[in-house]
This record gives C-alpha cells, sequence and structure tokens, in this order.
C-alpha cells in the first residue's frame, strides 16, 4: 500500500478484513469483476459439454450414450440440450465475461477512479446474476427437465405449458424467471457503468482521451439499459400466459396433440417475436462491442501504433449501437411481415455494415506498418479480426430477405451467429485474458501452452463453423436432432462427423487453457513489473494486482490520449497516459 | 528490458500513478471509506436518470403492445375503467404538489413543517395504492378478472406494474425519513430531491397510462 503525507485530510481507507467480507460479499470492483468471470468459466465448459452432448448425437444418432434413459438420446432432449445451450452461452458467458467481467475491473481503474460509482449496487448486481444462474441451471433438475423451445422461447410452445411437450412445464417457468432474474442484474450493472463513466473520470481523462475499451463498455451498457427492460417486460407477459390464464401471446383454435386449447384466444405470437428481437439483436451486439473495443486496444499496443481513426472508430461504435435498435425485424423475414417493412430492415441491417467496415479497415490500418509483436493477447485479437469477417460477411447475405426466406432456419444461420458470437467475441475475451492476466494475478500465462491453445483454437472453430454454411445452403434445417429423414439430408451426414470431430477437438483444446489459467494464477511466471507490456492506458500505472482503492488514494491526472505509441520526437515508443508532459523523454 | 530505469525515474518524479490528492469536500462524510474520493452528487442524479431512462423502456413494451392486441382483431372488449381512478389520480397529483412544499420548507430550514408535508405526501401515496386496490376489487366484483379477455388483463398488469414502482416510490418516502443522514455520503435534501424527481415521473407515468387506458377502453 502506498502511503503519502499530504493526504488531503482524508483517512486511509480501510480495505475490508475478513473472508467473507474480502472475497464473497466484496464491493471491490476487481473482486466482483473476477467473480464475474469465474461465473462465466464455469457457464462456458457447461455450455461447451451441453454442446460436446449434442454433436455426439448429431454425428452419430443411433450410438448408445448410457446417461439417456435407454441409452438414447430422444429428439426432445436434444432440444432441452440446444435450449440451455443457447441459453447459458449468450447470457452467462457472452453478456456477462466482457463487459461485467472486464469491464468492472478495468473500467474505473482505466478512467481513473477508485470504484465503481456505486459498489454495493455492483456487489448485488453480481448476486442477482448468480441467482439467475442457478435458477436456470435448476430447470434440468425438475421434473420434466429443462425446457425446449430454444433460447428465444418462442410462443406458443413456450406459452402452453407441460401440455406441448417435456421440460415445458416447470422447466420453462423456472427458464423465464432465471431471465426475469437476470434481467434486472443487467439493468443495475448498466445503470452503475454509464453513472461510473459519466461522473467519475479523472483529471484530464476527457472523452476524448477514453481507451477504445472503455467506449464499448460505455456504448454497450446504454444498449443493456434500454434493452433488458423490454425482455423483462415480454418474461412478464409470458409468465401471466403460463400461469394466469391471459392470452398474449396465444391465438385461440389451437389444438395439442388432439385436445383443443379452448382456454386460450386472440393472442399473437408474433407479438413476442417483435418484443423478444427487440431486445435480441442489442443483445448480439453487447456481447460483441466489447470484444471489439479490446481488439483495438491490443491491436494498437502491440504495433506500437495509435488507433487508425480513433474518432471514426468512436463514431462507428456509436453507429453501430444506435443502429443496432432499428434492425429487429431480420430475425423475423419468415414470420410473414409485409415486404415493404422487410426492405427497410434489410436496409438498415446492410447498414450496421458501414461501421463495421470502417472498424475493420481501422484495424488493420492500425497494424500496417508497424512493429508487430505476435504474442498470445495480439494472436487472439487479430484471430479476432479474421473471425469477425468472416461471421459479419454471412450477416449480408442473411440480410436479404429473398435469401434469407430460403436461409432461415437452415444452419447456414448457424454459422453465421456461432463465428460471431461465439467465436469472435470469445476470441476478444481470450485476448483480454491474455492481456490482463499480468495485471490481475501479477503473473502471466504461459505463452508456449497459450500459443498451442490459440492455433488448435483457431483452426479448430474454422473446421466446426465454415462447413455449416455449406449445409445451410444445401438446405439442412437447423433444431433438428438428426439428419436421418430422407436422403438429401442422409448425404449431409459426413459433414456433421467432421463438424463433430472438430468440434471435440476444440473442446479439448479449451481444457489446454483451463490448465494455463488454474496453473498461471497458482505458478505462472512473475509479472513484478508495473508495465510489462509498456502499454499507455491507466491500469498500467499500478501495481500488479491493484492495491484496493486503485490509485493509493491519490487521483490521477491524464495529459495524453490512450495510444500515443511512436510519437515521433520521443525517446520512447510509447508516452503512458498519466505521464506529464515536461517529464516525457525526448529522442 | 529498454527504458526501465528511466521508467522509475520518471514515475518517482510523476509521483506513483502520478496525480494530486483528492479534493476536500463534496457531500462525503469522512466515514470509513471516505478516503476514497467521494462521488460526486450528480452521479445520483445521473444513475437516477438512467433508471428512468430503463423504466420507460419497460413501459414502453407494456404500452405497445396493448395497443397491438387492441388491434389485431375485433375481439376488443372496452373493459369500463372503475370511476375511483379519477380519484386516485387526483390524489396523486395532489402527492405531486405536497412532496415540492416539503421541499421547500426543508430548503427553508423549517424541519418541522417539512416532515409534516412529507408524510401528508406518504400517506397520499398510499391513499392511492389503497385506491388502485378498491379500483381492482370494483372490477372483479363486475366480474373483470386477469384472464378475463385482453383489455381487462392490461388494465391489471399495466395498473400492477405502476402500483410496484410507486411502491418503491413509498419505500424511498420512508427511507428519506428514517435513515441517519449525518452517516450518509449525500444529505437528506439531496435524498429529498433524488425522491421528488422519481415521484413527479410516477406521477406523470400514470397520467400516461391511466390516458392510455381510458381512450383504449
Amino acid at each position: 500500500m502506498v502511503t503519502h503525507e499530504n493526504g488531503g485530510g482524508h483517512g486511509h481507507h480501510q480495505p475490508p478484513s475478513g473472508f467473507i467480507r474480502k472475497w464473497i460479499f466484496s464491493i471491490d470492483h476487481k473482486v466482483i469483476g473476477v467473480q464475474y468471470l469465474l461465473l462465466a468459466l464455469f457457464s462456458v465448459f457447461v455450455g461447451m459439454a451441453l454442446s460436446l452432448l449434442m454433436r455426439l448425437h448429431l454425428a452419430w444418432p443411433t450410438a448408445h450414450f448410457s446417461i439417456f434413459k435407454g441409452g438414447q438420446m430422444t429428439p426432445e432432449q436434444y432440444l432441452a440440450l440446444m435450449t440451455m445451450h443457447g441459453t447459458i452461452m449468450v447470457f452467462m458467458v457472452l453478456t456477462t465475461a466482457p463487459q461485467s467481467g472486464f469491464g468492472n475491473y478495468f473500467l474505473p481503474i482505466q478512467i481513473g477512479a477508485a470504484d465503481m460509482a456505486f459498489p454495493v449496487l455492483n456487489m448485488l448486481s453480481f448476486w442477482t446474476t448468480f441467482v439467475s444462474l442457478v435458477v436456470m441451471i435448476s430447470a434440468f433438475f425438475v421434473a420434466g427437465g429443462a425446457p425446449i423451445g430454444g433460447w428465444t422461447s418462442y410462443p406458443t410452445l413456450s406459452a402452453l405449458g407441460e401440455i406441448v411437450g417435456p421440460g415445458q412445464g416447470a422447466g420453462e417457468t423456472l427458464w423465464i424467471v432465471g431471465l426475469a432474474i437476470f434481467c434486472g442484474a443487467s439493468l443495475m450493472g448498466a445503470l452503475n457503468f454509464i453513472t461510473t463513466l459519466i461522473d467519475l473520470r479523472t483529471k484530464g481523462m476527457t472523452l476524448g482521451r477514453l481507451p477504445l475499451t472503455c467506449w464499448t463498455w460505455f456504448v454497450t451498457a446504454i444498449l443493456g439499459l434500454l434493452a433488458f427492460g423490454v425482455l423483462l417486460a415480454a418474461c412478464i407477459l409470458l409468465l401471466l400466459d403460463r400461469l394466469a390464464g391471459t392470452s398474449f401471446f396465444i391465438p385461440g383454435g389451437l389444438v395439442v396433440t388432439d385436445q383443443v386449447i379452448t382456454w386460450h384466444k386472440g393472442g399473437s405470437p408474433l407479438l413476442w417475436q417483435h418484443l423478444f428481437w427487440f431486445f435480441g439483436h442489442p443483445e448480439v451486439y453487447i456481447a460483441i462491442l466489447p470484444g471489439m473495443g479490446v481488439a483495438s486496444h491490443l491491436l494498437s499496443t502491440f504495433s506500437r501504433k495509435p488507433v487508425f481513426g480513433y474518432r471514426a472508430m468512436v463514431g462507428a461504435v456509436c453507429g453501430i449501437g444506435f443502429l443496432g435498435f432499428c434492425v429487429w425485424g431480420h430475425h423475423m423475414f419468415v414470420s410473414g411481415m409485409s415486404p415493404y417493412s422487410a426492405f427497410a430492415f434489410s436496409i438498415l441491417t446492410m447498414t450496421i455494415g458501414v461501421p463495421s467496415a470502417i472498424k475493420t479497415f481501422n484495424w488493420l490500418g492500425t497494424i500496417w506498418g508497424g512493429k508487430i509483436q505476435f504474442n498470445c493477447a495480439m494472436l487472439f485479437a487479430l484471430g479476432f479480426v479474421s473471425l469477425f469477417v468472416s461471421g459479419g460477411l454471412s450477416g449480408l447475405f442473411l440480410a436479404q430477405p429473398a435469401l434469407d426466406l430460403y436461409l432461415h432456419d437452415a444452419y447456414f444461420v448457424v454459422a453465421h451467429f456461432h463465428l460471431i458470437m461465439g467465436v469472435a467475441a470469445i476470441f476478444g475475451m481470450f485476448a483480454g485474458l491474455y492481456f490482463w492476466f499480468p495485471k490481475m494475478f501479477g503473473r502471466f500465462l504461459h505463452e508456449g501452452i497459450g500459443k498451442v491453445h490459440f492455433w488448435l483454437t483457431f483452426i479448430g472453430v474454422y473446421a466446426i463453423f465454415m462447413p455449416m454454411h455449406f449445409l445451410g445452403l444445401a438446405g439442412n434445417p437447423r433444431r433438428y436432432s438428426e439428419m436421418t429423414a430422407g436422403p438429401f439430408l442422409q448425404a449431409l451426414q459426413p459433414v456433421h462427423v467432421f463438424i463433430s470431430i472438430a468440434a471435440f477437438i476444440t473442446i479439448g483444446a479449451q481444457l489446454i487453457f483451463l490448465f494455463n489459467f488454474i496453473w498461471s494464477v497458482f505458478a505462472g511466471k512473475d509479472a513484478k513489473e508495473e508495465n510489462p507490456w509498456h502499454a499507455t492506458t491507466l491500469e498500467w500505472s499500478i501495481p500488479s494486482p491493484p492495491p484496493h482503492d486503485n490509485f493509493g488514494g491519490l487521483e490521477p491526472v491524464v495529459y495524453h490520449g490512450p495510444y500515443e505509441f511512436s510519437v515521433p520526437g520521443a525517446a520512447d515508443d510509447y508516452i503512458p497516459q498519466h505521464l506529464a508532459p515536461n517529464l516525457v523523454r525526448k529522442a | 528490458m529498454p527504458g526501465t530505469i528511466v521508467d522509475d525515474v520518471e514515475l518517482i518524479d510523476a509521483g506513483h500513478g502520478g496525480g494530486t490528492p483528492p479534493p476536500a469536500g463534496g457531500d462525503d462524510d469522512g466515514d470509513s471509506s471516505g478516503s476514497r474520493r467521494p462521488v460526486p452528487r450528480r452521479a445520483y442524479f445521473t444513475a437516477l436518470q438512467l433508471g428512468l431512462a430503463a423504466i420507460v423502456m419497460f413501459f414502453m413494451a407494456l404500452a405497445s403492445s396493448y395497443i397491438v392486441r387492441k388491434g389485431l382483431g375485433v375481439d376488443w372488449q372496452s373493459t369500463r375503467l372503475p370511476r375511483v381512478l379519477w380519484f386516485n389520480t387526483a390524489i396523486l397529483l395532489a402527492s405531486s404538489v405536497t412532496i415540492v412544499v416539503a421541499r421547500k420548507k426543508l430548503h427553508g430550514g423549517e424541519r418541522e413543517a417539512f416532515q409534516s408535508w412529507w408524510w401528508v405526501t406518504t400517506g397520499l401515496g398510499l391513499l392511492f395504492l389503497a385506491g388502485q386496490i378498491i379500483a381492482w376489487r370494483q372490477l372483479a366484483a363486475a366480474g373483470m378478472l386477469l384472464a378475463t379477455n385482453p383489455s381487462s388483463s392490461f388494465f391489471y398488469l399495466l395498473t400492477a406494474a405502476h402500483g410496484a414502482h410507486l411502491a418503491g416510490g413509498i419505500l424511498a418516502l420512508f427511507y428519506v425519513m428514517f435513515r441517519t443522514w449525518s452517516r450518509s455520503r449525500i444529505t437528506q435534501a439531496t435524498a429529498a430531491e433524488l425522491t421528488s424527481i422519481y415521484w413527479h415521473f410516477m406521477d406523470g407515468l400514470w397520467i400516461f397510462l391511466f390516458a392510455l387506458l381510458t381512450l383504449g377502453r
């Protein structure tokens, strides 16, 4: 702990004592950030295990698996695995780790604050997220098991209860309740992030000097603030339909397994789709934006060059955020909407390609001519760019209503969103982890093991998801538990076997990462130096790991922008943000 | 590593992490968490506005669902709104006036008058909620329950959602009255101001919902 004589009349801040206050119910943003990361780490392995079972069944539909009753996975069980895989990955991994995990840890430090604006609310938001995870996972263990309606939970399947299938009774109710709780947690977190960014920036940290990581956490929080309320409303309406006999989403005249549903009428399943996707599209930008911020940050740092077009990058992030609210209809092209509406949504969707392309070209411009250091963090950042392009391009195809008519609910869509969310966003997280690990734990992740992890994963994910484009074009529907219905599907089976084998290898590679992570926390190479990467932002000006109040009670002053690398006239190839101008060594 | 030694020299010169001691003053009362820079007072107002934005989105989702459902088919049966709702509206409007009066008294240093007017506001808020429950009972007596028809479903849903948020506001009113403000990071006046902004918002939201239900019936 740094002591100082000119304490300004304030007493020393007492760090919390006792295991519970320090590590369980901590209000320290750094501990909360790590808690979120651990929650996401647990969830990603649960999600991968579910996908492992799915891919096993898809490749060998008739194989005997003793964990299932009678040794065979039923289609409903497959759908339950698929539903929980999607839900856990999207919410408990992609919405938590990039934003609430790394954002919580590093946002206050990068802006020069001692903590978030509302530390107690921060703690509450984590534990509420934890409760929502417990509630969701408990759906596996109730009678009927987990729900089968997909992470999108469309009514009327999700609204009618047990009568439509296993898991649609208590399982579905728990799923909805868990999701509603998650909405509350996210709203609390978003409020904290935005307030902190607006009001707690230190002296000299103007918006124009914010690192791009902070900009993405900012816009992501705004998206979350405005979108999760809509999802919460939708969840409440769905719960009322299920439990209170209302008919918001349930039309009349339904017949379910020979039973006529007479106690519901007049509702609209489309209403759910509108509400869900109005949330759902901003949600996917919530998943990807922080990864973009990390990529920008790392590409600059490890090319020893400023970010190309900083202001355009900020504008692009804001543009993507805003446009993200305008395109939800592209998930509903086959719902029977007016072609004029479809046209409008299509144009708006393609428009998002513009800021996305600006970012991509600026990433390339950042590394062009740079002195590139190919460490693991940089490799994952470069991988992010590659996967973002691959995943993003297929989005442009899907944005054409005429094409989407064919491709909707086919494997082409599965390829698209996995590449962009399931891989690019994950690469953003890996990049952030390799970069910030020394700051968080005072040790490095092992570079050699990390490189093995990178290459196996990078090649692996392309092997898994590239063939899915061709499957989709060949007409392979999604959400089918096996491809045995008819010769055209059976002909695609070898591709599924290939994908499954690639998936097993790639999942195995993540165990290498897990080993690296756990081993390095305790026995990794020491990162005694505060700034091993010679980076410029404020987190690299404090000890590793940082003290409880980050800056030792001082208020840092910022003099420079966030990416002052290779500045002409300076002796060093970087100028830290906090370095007073008279102390910058001249060449 | 190149430049390391010079880095150390620069860091010693610049101060660890750079910077100056935090400014004294602000709303912080210097308790055990006080050596970290106090959260500026305006942060509470930022947070409140953000919270209100989220609440607006929630109610807009419900309101647009209402409008969509109404326009869907020919099966919309109007719900006759109980007359007590007009009385409740007047009560809520009155409470917005009394909360302004209360804050004026606090600002003028008249603590007794502040407390009286604050209690009146709280009472009016509770009276509003009681009136809403009376409206529910009247509707139920007329055979209009939550699941009876879409119009009644939305009536109960919108009034319950608003009532729940208003109840949160009433909790805030109690909190302003009972919290030991000497040990807080903000003053009672600030808390009263924050609560009154939320209260006025709840008032305005009710006007909007009432208009929606009346016009939509």
